[in-house]
This record gives structure tokens, C-alpha cells and sequence, in this order.
């Protein structure tokens, strides 16, 4: 299972500027942590302590924000893309 | 010269320089603009504001740019108007309505983009665009055309033809997305990754950008001879204005320009359609749930409000309130606002009245309380909001006698005259 994983600026230091990449995974918890054993670093920047997605960090899962849908237990599907975008935007 | 000394994450407190930076690399916190309080407090005084232009820019000190020759269409310093009938009506004593509708582009949004325009040809960036709701492409387009800077302003497929007309009148591109305001705020934010070289001015110089808004305090302070209210009541949309609101009259006082610490009363109005805010106040949640518009008030149509969480604490440590109002009393707050004062005000006008009048009459806006009410965006521009319900009181043929027919002219029934 493949998804297509875009990249936001403010992350790219850890994935030598690619802006998109392939992860696997079956659920959107999943992508993200085989995103952070590839990248390292990475779920230090998405995770708060208590293991959820910080405040100002919006994944969606072929654009729909997963807070629409199971959070990261959102299952994915091989082909689709998930993005991970800063929530300071807007208004 | 200014007096910004750097950029510093709201969440975790990383300091930045002061660049096209928006979002802290770390953990994603809004970046906030910091300033040399010390040396505003030995060196801004009241005079030398009041010596300065009729715009924002008298204010210029407190915002994050400093230009001898600003992005200006005459932003700010609109009227502070004594509303009098209004005030009977919802039996409230002293209150404020700051007509935020004379703006050169009719809403608030000219004060935050002429900051953020001028920030972003600092910067060096030739192209300005947004994620906008309608008023914020307007002042956009405006302001680029004025400064000679190329636009691309991105908005809801569905916005009022008055907002779309006003906005591609500049020569501008307008881009109109197949979804909803945050389905086009996610495309922007995607694309600062892919275009750095455009200023978003509500994504990547938002830092900038919305500390346009304390203008907004700076002035009631100001016309109100250096005081502040006791309450404002402030529309509801990401949350930005009532955060910088709030800024503002703070930031006053940090400077030395009000002899006391200020203690406002913060208070937000959402449509019911779209109420993510004034839901997480009404169940004393923390956490803001994500909603999908559906109001007639499409300048307030945010459903993932970026600063709702601080509009919700802003709120609380003020001892305000939010309140929400149905599509039929937006209207009613339009109609009241315009009977009333004589003042039209588009949708996001009629949430912020509708929800004055509610909050008055659950005791939340008190009578013995000075109130401001934020109207901050002009009638003309959602109109279609109106035409079912507002029009002739007669049409008739040009003859006396059709005029006769109509109207009693003798009777006590002379439409309100007698």
C-alpha cells in the first residue's frame, strides 16, 4: 500500500528538499510513522507528547482534512495522496 | 526605521528574523511579530500619532514596516459613530458602532493589506495574492494595482457577483476554485511550498499582514480620547481581527499610551452556519471541530478558523462571550443596522449586530457598559443577500392618482411619517 506523501516547505530540510514522496502504509498513523523511520525528525514535528498531531499541523487525505474523517486512524488506499499542511493560513 | 526586533512561534516560543517567514519550522505555530516595547515606551507619544496621516499609517510605529512611501489607498482612521437608536432599540446605554464599511474598498481587509503589501515589496516579493472570502481579494487587486505589483487572488467559486466584479475590475488574475473558502486556503497554503516567489498575503506574510488589524483598537482608543471600551464586539471569521483586537488595546497601554491597564471585554459573533468558535465557547471545549460553511454571511465562511483557538482564549480571559445567528437574523441585523444609523453593512455587518442584540439581550453586553461593535465590510457588497426582501414600498404609474392609489397621503397610515 502506496501513498503519495507531499512535502511542505517547512519540512523539506529533513527530506533533502523533495517535495513529494512515496511512503507506505494502511492507515494515516502509519504513513507518517514510516515517513519518520525514512526521515528522522519528522514525528518530533507532527506529534505533541501525547502523541496526537499538533495544533497547527492539517493532514488530508486527497483533500479532505482527516479531522473530517478517523484522524490517523483514516485508512488510506494504495494511489492516494496525503497532505501535510500548516494550519496558519487564512482568514 | 521600526521597532520590530524579530519574529517569535506563539506555541513554542523559537525566536525568527524578521523575513517571509510565517510558520515556526519546528512545530507550525503562527509566527508573531515582535516589538522594542522599551524604546516605543520612551519615544511614541499621542501627539506625534495624532500628527500623522488620516490612514493606519499615523500608527505606523506599532506595525511591522516601516516605508516613508506606503502600499496606500487611505486605509483606516474610519468614523467611530455614536449609534444613539441603535443602542434604545437593544436597550443598551453607551454604544460605539466603528463603520469599518468606509474603507477604500469597502471592508476592513485594506488595513491588513496595505501592511502586508508594503511588508512584502520590502521583502522583494512582485506578486501578490490570497486565499480570500471576497473582501480580501478586493483589496488585494486594489492594492496591487495601486503599487504596479502583478495579483493572483484566489476565491469560492460560489462569492457574491459584486465580490467577484470588484475584485477582477483591477486587471488582477482571479482565480475561482470549485469548493469552499478552506478547500482554497489549503490550495494557497500548498502552493507558498511551490511558488516562495508570491506574497500570500495571508499565508506566508500573515505574520505581517494581520497585525494590520490592531489598527482597529488603536483607533477606538484614539477617538475615543485615549480610552477604551468596556466591551467590543468583534465578527468571527479565522479568529485573526478579534486576536488583534484585543492586541491592540493591550499594546497600548505596553507602550505608555494609556495610563492603565486596559481590561476590554472581548466578545465574537459567527453565523450559524458556520460557527466553529462560538461552538467550542458554547460546550467549553478547547479544541475548535472543523465545520463546512453553510451561511449567507460568506466573508465569515470559515470552517477551519487558523486563529480560532486564540479567539477562544481571547474571549475567555476577557470574560466575553461568542454567540452564533441564523441566516434570518443576519438579515434583521442588516435591516436594524441600516434603520437604525443609517449605516449598510454587508452579511458578516449583520452577524456582528445580530449577535450584539443577542448578547444584549441575555445580559452577556451590559447597559451600563461602553460598547464598540466591528462592522467591517459595506452592504453594496452582498446585496443579493437582500433582493428577495428589500426593495419599493410601491411601484406605480407616474400620475397623482396612481401615487393617490397607493398611498393614503391624509391617512395616519403614511408609512411611518405621521
Amino acid at each position: 500500500m502506496s501513498v503519495r506523501v507531499r512535502i511542505p516547505a517547512q519540512l523539506r530540510t529533513l527530506t533533502a528538499g523533495t517535495g513529494e514522496l512515496d511512503v507506505e502504509g494502511t492507515t494515516v498513523g502509519e504513513v507518517l510513522k514510516a515517513l519518520d523511520a525514512a526521515h528522522g525528525g519528522m514525528a518530533d514535528r507532527l506529534f505533541d507528547e501525547s502523541g496526537a498531531l499538533r495544533r497547527f499541523v492539517n493532514v488530508f487525505v486527497d483533500d479532505e482534512d482527516v479531522r473530517f474523517l478517523d484522524g490517523l486512524a483514516t485508512e488510506v488506499r494504495d494511489g492516494q495522496t496525503l497532505s501535510i499542511v500548516p494550519a496558519v493560513a487564512g482568514g | 526605521m521600526d521597532y520590530v526586533t524579530g519574529l517569535r512561534c506563539r506555541e513554542c516560543a523559537r525566536s525568527y528574523p524578521a523575513e517571509a517567514l510565517h510558520v515556526c519550522d519546528y512545530c507550525f505555530g503562527p509566527l508573531e511579530v515582535v516589538y522594542d516595547y522599551e524604546r516605543l515606551r520612551s519615544e511614541l507619544t499621542t501627539g506625534q500619532i495624532a500628527a500623522g496621516p488620516h490612514t493606519i499609517w499615523r500608527y505606523a510605529p506599532l506595525l511591522p514596516v516601516a516605508d516613508p512611501a506606503p502600499i496606500d489607498l487611505g486605509a483606516g482612521f474610519t468614523p467611530l459613530v455614536r449609534a444613539e437608536r441603535l443602542a434604545a432599540e437593544l436597550g443598551l446605554g453607551e454604544l460605539w458602532v466603528k463603520n469599518d464599511t468606509a474603507n477604500p474598498t469597502g471592508s476592513f481587509k485594506d488595513r491588513v493589506v496595505s501592511v502586508a503589501l508594503t511588508k512584502a515589496r520590502q521583502l522583494g516579493f512582485k506578486v501578490a495574492a490570497c486565499a480570500s472570502t471576497g473582501n480580501l481579494a478586493n483589496s488585494v487587486a486594489a492594492h496591487a494595482a495601486r503599487a504596479g505589483m502583478a495579483s493572483v487572488v484566489f476565491i469560492p467559486k460560489d462569492l457574491e457577483t459584486a465580490k467577484v466584479v470588484t475584485t477582477a475590475v483591477y486587471g488582477g488574475h482571479v482565480v475561482a476554485v470549485d469548493g469552499t473558502y478552506d478547500d482554497v486556503n489549503r490550495l494557497c497554503a500548498e502552493l507558498t511550498s511551490e511558488r516562495p516567489d508570491w506574497a500570500f498575503v495571508n499565508v506566508n506574510v500573515r505574520t505581517y499582514y494581520s497585525e494590520g488589524s490592531k489598527t482597529l483598537a488603536f483607533e477606538v482608543a484614539e477617538q475615543l480620547g485615549w480610552q477604551v471600551p468596556d466591551h467590543v464586539v468583534v465578527p468571527v471569521a479565522s479568529g485573526s481581527q478579534l486576536v488583534k483586537v484585543a492586541k491592540g488595546f493591550q499594546e497600548l497601554y505596553d507602550v505608555g499610551l494609556l495610563p492603565e491597564e486596559p481590561h476590554v471585554r472581548v466578545s465574537g459573533a459567527q453565523a450559524a452556519g458556520c460557527a466553529p468558535v462560538a461552538r467550542a465557547f458554547a460546550d467549553g471545549a478547547d479544541a475548535i471541530r472543523p465545520v463546512r460553511p453553510e451561511t449567507i454571511a460568506k466573508s465569515l465562511a470559515i470552517g477551519n478558523p487558523a486563529d480560532g483557538w486564540y479567539a477562544l482564549q481571547a474571549v475567555r480571559s476577557s470574560g466575553g462571550a461568542l454567540a452564533a445567528v441564523t441566516d434570518a437574523e443576519i438579515l434583521d441585523g442588516i435591516r436594524l443596522l441600516a434603520r437604525t444609523e443609517g449605516i449598510f453593512a454587508e452579511t458578516a455587518g449583520g452577524v456582528t449586530i445580530a449577535t450584539l442584540a443577542k448578547l444584549a439581550a441575555q445580559g452577556t453586553v451590559r447597559a451600563d457598559e461602553r460598547v464598540v461593535v466591528y462592522v467591517t465590510g459595506h452592504g453594496l457588497k452582498t446585496v443579493e443577500a437582500l433582493v428577495d426582501s428589500t426593495g419599493p414600498s410601491a411601484t406605480i404609474a407616474p400620475t397623482l392618482e396612481a401615487f393617490a392609489a397607493a398611498v393614503d397621503i391624509e391617512g395616519a397610515t403614511f408609512w411611518g411619517a405621521s
